[in-house]
């Protein structure tokens, strides 16, 4: 029970850090994304700690798959517009 | 400055929020009402060893609808307000650079893996954790990597376009023959419940929930393929 306690706390601290890495503007978009998909991977993770599964399903699938993805695709889009 | 300010005050306001939360939470020690009723009669009622998906398909199943509505409507306005800048034919956009070694070799070995891995989400989603909108991103996934591989492949949308409304008139067309053979709309027991556990059983659950998986699947794709298709605006 404390070791879940423990692990939780660690994954929200590192939530929390992913997150601002994500939001700072100093930095590559790409990075932004990744970091961004890195929130959603482990509070997916977070989840299943909850004994969640289906939900954690969701969450990895859509939030950390798809939407990184969704992102970068878009990012290329938009830089092959700037270069034309 | 102030607006720094005022940030700093609003994160401070949420934070004794949640901290107020914190410390007033206390875990019940027995399942609330309708907890309970779902704990004791999804097992005899509807026959489904994923309590979360009885409870998607048939307790909840009009919310379900209602869900699968939702994500259809953006789906079509995706295709609405892309299909302006829709690209003619294959190549006519400017060249783009191959796609490495490692993708187009990890995409011919991890497309049909993904695809299966989808397939099984939502065909067991009555037994095992996931379903249909789970297994239906997995499926759209496999399809972004094909289109992540080569950007200019084009996925016919008639043949999504067919899966699509197939789908959903047969997910409608089961709860509509819930009303006349069973207890009401989106009942699950028009078919034999059979024996908990089992891959053919909980009634109309494996059906209804792979009909979703096809449809969330083919909408997913549908808005992928569109993205893909357009020309930059």
């Amino acid at each position: 029970m404390t070791l879940l306690i423990a692990m939780s706390l660690l994954l929200s601290v590192t939530i929390v850090a992913a997150a601002i890495l994500a939001t700072r503007s100093s930095q590559s978009l790409a990075v932004s994304i990744l970091s961004a998909g890195l929130v959603s991977l482990l509070a997916s993770v977070q989840f299943l700690l909850l004994a969640a599964p289906d939900v954690a399903m969701t969450e990895a699938a859509i939030g950390s798959g798809l939407t990184t993805f969704l992102f970068f695709f878009v990012l290329g889009r938009v830089r092959g517009g700037e270069h034309d | 400055m102030i607006r720094r300010l005022f940030v700093v005050l609003l994160l401070f306001g949420l934070a004794a929020v949640f901290a107020g939360l914190m410390a007033s939470y206390s875990p019940d020690e027995t399942l609330n009402l309708s907890a309970r009723y779902y704990a004791e009669h999804t097992a005899q009622d509807i026959g489904a060893a994923n309590i979360v998906t009885a409870i998607i398909v048939t307790f909840r199943g009009l919310d379900t609808l209602g869900e699968v509505t939702v994500l259809f409507l953006t789906a079509a306005i995706v295709g609405l307000v892309l299909s302006h800048g829709r690209r003619e034919g294959r190549g006519s956009g400017r060249e783009l650079p191959p796609a490495g070694e490692l993708l187009t070799t990890g995409t011919r070995l991890l497309v049909p893996l993904i695809l299966l891995l989808g397939a099984y989400v939502f065909v067991n989603g009555h037994l095992t954790p996931g379903g249909g909108f789970q297994g239906g991103a997995i499926l759209a996934s496999a399809i972004l990597l094909l289109l992540l591989t080569d950007p200019l492949r084009r996925i016919s949308h008639r043949l999504i376009t067919a899966i699509e409304s197939t789908a959903g008139l047969v997910f409608v067309g089961i709860g509509l023959l819930g009303i006349f053979l069973a207890g009401g709309f989106l009942d699950n027991r028009i078919l034999p419940i059979g024996s908990l556990g089992e891959l053919f059983s909980a009634g109309a659950i494996p059906i209804i929930y792979s009909f979703i998986g096809l449809k969330v699947g083919a909408e997913f794709s549908s808005m992928l393929a569109h993205l893909s298709e357009t020309e930059d605006l």
